[in-house]
């Protein structure tokens, strides 16, 4: 069934049909209609989930870690300052191997106060050690949150997933999206049954106790094997997705146009959209462009990436967020993997920051300056920054 | 009165990590021995974690999980929903953590589950500082005791604040049950907790438990130390219910708060003026404590 509603309400229907057993809700801008929607869908009683109003965002991810220890699939969602607020916890649920999933409406940190979209606040989790799935619109926020579930809650995985939309761009945006009915959805995912959990069938156990150093190494080692595992069940849970609902993203990165690319250019979340539509553009002027939508960005899939050596022979890399003095995290990382001695030159652009518009036109400008680029075989300035006031008359 | 027998259930395995003398041991012996088995343990930061010993072995005999410092009422909040949403009504959620975890970085999220209304224990387990970090001055740090952040030097205007009250905080709140409860009276201790099995809601238990090492006492000392407490009114047993006090443990004799200060090396180092002080502050905190007890009555 069509219904025509916000990736924020998306998230909410994709935790309904996903029959979420515990949710903690606290607000923030621009994630609060997710908690509102769910607030409304349990009090009708569409919804048969216990909805726990907590005093914080920590609390919010110390409410689902205590939930999830008892076997409830749980969910809550967040933005910005309050996933920051949430860091202590994130790594106690990713440490502990709660499989959490939890969209974040993708929100520039303050001060000075903001509260528009970037992806500093998902950027500066990096290392929390949750699965990061960035989605290009409402549809995919839907599927990508019922999919996480399935990912995540795996018992070779058992790690939590965030599932980033671009705050406002997304989160308050209209569109169409394809509700796949319950029984489907029941039919792809089934209920929450971890191995270890706390229903007194079992002799007691201490969750999370203390690990002493001649075993935290190894522990570690564990979630490292469970993050590297994670890749191919992405790739698996979502051709099964496909095989039942008809709808794919192209795995952990999907590569648009790029087969006979000159230079492409990687993009995660809301702009892809706009830079796909660019590329079809270009493409019509017989421009050799392609776009590699970065859909994982944790587990990061260097594999997939470091094909763009042998494919292009420039790359491009757009960040919604940075990094001081280092450039985007997505171009950090990009570069580490595609680096060898013989390696595609590589260029980063920094935009779309604290909710500044990510044009069609700063896309083709990229595009542009990738082409000229190329020709000359080599990077002038590796990082970029679009549309800057006083910056480089290109931009403008 | 006539003496409760003590379950003979242990659910504390020997070997447990705590330091000799310690009180917390005894604490959770006896709030198992009222609990029994069916019960969900959770712990912040603290002794206790330490207490249980390293993976994989553990010195608790019932489920329990770790967590974040900030986080015990939350975290309660979660275990109860999940809980319910799996049909489990049988089960007790137990907070367990210690005064720094309580009233102060704990504050938010505690006063978030009473808010809620979360259906669970509190055990405050008050041994009056930062003890597992090595003795740091806590919110329950009681007026003139040495810890390392308040050293009794010649600038002693830092440790001048009283300990904060965090029942009347957790009355005002919305708690259905509390009980202040000292390690030195075990039949009592029991019987406070058994009790507060009674009722629906969030129920707080204020747990006094000394630390030898930090309390700068003799190790045997520990229960001695802590029955002076409460017959100084240093630390007085008492329940509420809403908001009606009740005295718990009546003191015929009342001894002399000096009797208390000195058995300590925490407070060696405070002025015959200063124990003058604290005596009369412990005086007019217990007559405020009676007057709330003669009107419950009234």
């Amino acid at each position: 069934m069509i219904e025509i509603i916000t990736s924020n309400y998306a998230a909410a229907y994709a935790a309904k049909l996903s029959r979420v057993e515990v949710i903690a809700a606290y607000p923030i801008t621009p994630q609060t209609s997710i908690s509102e929607k769910l607030a409304e869908l349990v009090d009708t009683g569409e919804m048969d989930a216990k909805y726990i109003k907590v005093e914080s965002e920590h609390s919010a991810m110390a409410a689902v870690i205590g939930a999830s220890y008892v076997g409830a699939r749980t969910f809550t969602a967040t933005s910005s300052q309050g996933l920051a607020l949430m860091h202590e916890n994130l790594i106690w649920a990713a440490g502990v191997n709660r499989p959490i999933v939890m969209p974040v409406a993708a929100r520039a940190l303050s001060g000075p106060w903001t509260i528009w979209s970037d992806h500093s606040d998902v950027i500066s989790e990096r290392d929390a050690g949750w699965m990061q799935f960035f989605c290009e619109n409402n549809q995919e926020t839907l599927d990508m949150t019922i999919m996480a579930y399935k990912i995540a809650e795996d018992r070779e995985i058992m790690t939590p997933a965030m599932v980033i939309e671009d705050g406002f761009i997304l989160s308050h945006t209209v569109e169409a999206v394809d509700m796949p009915s319950q029984e489907e959805v029941d039919d792809f995912l089934p209920p929450f049954d971890p191995e270890f959990k706390i229903d007194f069938k079992s002799e007691p156990r201490r969750y999370a106790g203390v690990l002493a150093p001649d075993w935290w190494q190894e522990h570690r080692y564990r979630r490292m094997l469970d993050m590297e595992h994670s890749k191919e069940k992405i790739v698996e849970v979502e051709r099964d997705f496909e095989r039942r609902f008809g709808r794919s993203y192209g795995g952990l990165v999907e590569f648009y146009r790029c087969d006979d690319a000159d230079v492409a250019l990687v993009i995660a979340g809301a702009p892809t959209g706009t830079a796909k539509d660019v590329v079809d553009e270009m493409r019509d002027r017989g421009k050799k462009v392609g776009l590699v939508k970065l859909r994982s960005f944790r587990p990061f899939p260097g594999e997939e990436l470091v094909k763009l050596n042998d494919m292009v022979s420039m790359v491009g890399v757009f960040d919604k967020s940075y990094t001081m003095g280092q450039g985007g995290a997505f171009f950090q990382e990009i570069r580490n993997a595609l680096y060898s001695p013989d390696g595609v030159p590589i260029k980063n652009y920094i935009g779309g920051l604290g909710g500044r518009d990510v044009t069609k036109k700063n896309i083709e400008l990229i595009f542009e300056d990738l082409l000229s680029l190329s020709k000359k075989g080599k990077v002038d300035r590796i990082i970029d920054w679009v549309a800057l006031k006083g910056g480089p008359r290109r931009w403008e | 009165m006539a003496k409760l027998p003590l379950p003979k259930e242990e659910y504390l395995y020997r070997g447990h990590a705590a330091c000799p003398g310690c009180g917390a041991p005894l604490a959770m012996r006896y709030t198992m021995k009222a609990l029994g088995p069916r019960v969900i343990m959770n712990v912040p930061a603290g002794c206790t974690p330490v207490i249980g010993g390293v993976w994989p072995r553990t010195a608790f005999k019932f489920d329990m999980m770790d967590h974040a410092f900030e986080s015990t009422g939350a975290v309660s909040s979660g275990i109860r929903a999940a809980l319910d949403a799996k049909g489990i009504e049988d089960a007790t959620v137990l907070g367990w953590a210690g005064d720094g975890g309580t009233v102060d970085i704990g504050l938010q999220a505690l006063s978030g589950a009473v808010d809620r209304g979360t259906d669970f224990i509190y055990v405050m387990m008050d041994n009056e500082a930062y003890m597992n970090t090595g003795i740091q001055c806590s919110g329950s740090t009681p007026i003139g005791a040495w810890t390392t952040t308040t050293p009794l030097g010649k600038k002693c205007e830092i440790i001048l604040q009283r300990k904060k009250k965090i029942m009347e905080m957790m009355v005002a709140n919305g708690i259905v049950y509390g009980a202040t409860v000292n390690v030195a009276y075990p039949e009592d201790f029991v019987k406070r907790v058994r009790k507060a099995t009674e009722y629906e809601g969030p129920k707080f238990i204020h747990a006094l438990s000394p630390c030898a090492p930090g309390w700068r006492v003799d190790t045997a000392k520990t229960v001695e130390v802590a029955r002076l407490a409460t017959q100084t009114n240093m630390f007085p047993l008492y329940e509420v219910q809403g908001n009606e006090y009740r005295l718990t443990k009546t003191i015929k004799e009342r001894k002399p708060v000096s009797e208390y200060l000195k058995t300590q090396g925490r407070f060696r180092r405070i002025s015959e003026d200063m124990a003058i002080k604290i005596q009369a502050m412990v005086d007019e905190e217990y007559e405020e404590l009676l007057r709330k007890v003669e009107q419950s009555k009234g």
